[in-house]
């Protein structure tokens, strides 16, 4: 018998995030975490950090490239949690003190301007409740070391939540091309990678009706206003004190961020 | 290491193109070929084509990508030749008897309007000699046996070009932001790969001025009518007989390759 449970497991990650502390994967010692109960221990931690005064912004959505998902053996996006305290305002510093082993990855950042219930949405219908895209860096970071997890275990470490940062251009989504909206990631100076839109689930409006969609299975509607990181366009690269990335977009304008 | 030797390393690869039949890698057979003697290597081979009544219809350059550069161990590119019989139409099956071990790289194509002399030559001067851009795959092959390559081999090797397939709509430099186009790769309808321009070199342009210089320095001009490809956008990906690789570019449009499944 295991003395795991849903409380448990939110104890350890939250403290896991508090105090820095890498660990390894929880399905080492809890190998009957499934993916219905990890959601339950994401739920669990959002209500913890709602109960400690962070507001709901919105949800961020994971494993988006089809390579990843078939490696993963889902077929799927991940979702999870963003409250108020994600955000990292443009021009600060990576919190380097309050992250374990950071990383960054471009990505297309919806902002809704309705709101979005599934089951039964499609990319054209979860499309019509996307009033802005913006471009977005999200600083991940994971509980486990060395990023070292299986799908129950990122599931309720919240998708490795760190911190996300937003451009200041935002445009109406019918002014873009999704698939083709690419981005140029550079750490300091220098291009290591660059993608498009279409990395993320072939168009990233296919994964927001997918994340809709889970969503709505677990009685979750998306709400009008709220912020959806649709998911990496490249791999995540190391964020090192000291640092500089930036992502140039086609439409979308640059973001720099200071690695801290 | 003589003349003598380079020739012998530049006739083992000749013969490979006509046999299709790989050749151990040159850092094995000829241990003492440095860069230099890759590029007198390759240039033994040009030789030998124009000779043939081949015509030289333009330049390529290689290993552009970060990534690409590190599995190297290289911090620079290298660069490469286009014959007049490396250039297959688009949406035609290509013999599948053509190439070794084909890979496809989705490429910016530039069409010169000018010369460009260097050494000396700026990305103003570069993007000034521009006529046009042109959405392309190039086709690269490997006579040595199984991708074996290191620098050395790569470049005694033509840069690894196999052939290329330009798409036919012309673009100015002015109406598209090579940079930060994006670019979607698809192997018969799966999406494979993507990327941005800005992939090559920070940006196509840069590569295409690195070109002209380097060539430069032993007095080759790139010509008026010449293409150049200045590397690719995503990472190579193998093709197989009967594959169908289709390029879409922001601002550019469509490049379509296909491979037939049969050889003639």
């Amino acid at each position: 018998m295991s003395d795991w449970d849903v409380d448990r497991a939110v104890d350890v990650l939250l403290e896991a995030e508090r105090t820095r502390a890498e660990r390894g994967p929880i399905t080492d010692e809890w190998p009957d975490l499934d993916l219905a109960t990890a959601y339950a221990v994401q739920d669990e931690a959002l209500a913890r950090r709602l109960a400690r005064g962070e507001r709901l912004v919105g949800v961020k959505l994971g494993l988006t490239s089809r390579a990843k998902q078939r490696r993963m053996n889902v077929d799927t996006p991940l979702t999870a949690w963003l409250t108020d305290a994600m955000v990292l305002p443009a021009g600060e510093p990576v919190p380097q003190d309050r992250l374990i082993h950071p990383r960054a990855e471009p990505e297309l950042v919806f902002v809704l301007g309705q709101r979005l219930q599934g089951p039964g949405e499609t990319a054209v219908s979860a499309m019509r409740a996307v009033e802005t895209v913006y471009a977005g860096i999200e600083i991940i970071d994971s509980r486990y070391a060395d990023f070292r997890f299986t799908l129950p275990d990122v599931v309720a470490d919240n998708a490795s939540s760190g911190y996300y940062v937003t451009g200041a251009v935002g445009r109406p989504p019918a002014t873009l091309d999704l698939s083709l909206e690419a981005c140029l990631l550079e750490v300091d100076g220098k291009v290591v990678d660059s993608a498009t839109g279409a990395a993320v689930q072939g168009n990233p409006g296919e994964a927001l009706a997918m994340a809709a969609n889970s969503l709505g299975e677990r009685g979750h509607a998306l709400e009008a206003g709220w912020v959806v990181l649709t998911g990496g366009m490249t791999d995540a690269v190391a964020v090192a004190p000291g640092s500089r990335v930036a992502a140039h977009f086609t439409h979308l304008g640059s973001i720099v961020i200071n690695g801290g | 290491m003589g003349d003598g030797t380079h020739q012998e390393a530049a006739d083992l690869l000749l013969g490979a193109y006509g046999s299709r039949v790989a050749v151990p890698p040159l850092v094995q057979s000829h241990p003492d070929l440095d860069l230099a003697g890759a590029y007198a290597v390759q240039q033994l081979q040009v030789e030998a084509w124009q000779r043939d009544g081949r015509v030289l219809q333009g330049h390529k350059v290689g290993l552009t990508s970060a990534a690409m550069q590190r599995q190297m161990g290289v911090d620079q590119p290298d660069y490469g030749v286009l014959r007049d019989d490396m250039f297959y139409p688009e949406h035609h099956p290509i013999d599948a008897g053509t190439f070794i071990a084909p890979r496809v790289e989705p490429e910016v194509a530039f069409v010169l309007g000018r010369e460009l002399r260097g050494p000396g030559v700026t990305v103003a001067q570069a993007a000034a000699a521009v006529d046009f851009v042109l959405p392309a795959l190039e086709i690269i092959d490997s006579r040595i046996r199984d991708w074996k390559i290191s620098i050395i081999d790569t470049i005694a090797d033509n840069a690894s070009s196999g052939g290329v397939v330009l798409g036919s709509r012309p673009v100015r430099l002015t109406d598209v932001d090579l940079r930060l186009a994006g670019c979607n790769l698809y192997g018969n309808g799966d999406l494979v790969a993507t990327g941005a321009g800005g992939a090559v070199l920070g940006s196509p342009l840069i590569s295409l001025a690195w070109l002209a210089n380097t060539v430069g320095e032993h007095g080759v001009v790139l010509q008026p009518g010449q293409v150049v490809l200045p590397g690719s956008v995503t990472s190579a990906q193998p093709a197989s007989p009967g594959d169908t690789w289709s390029a879409v570019f922001a601002g550019l449009g469509t490049v379509t390759a296909r491979f037939g499944r049969n050889s003639a």
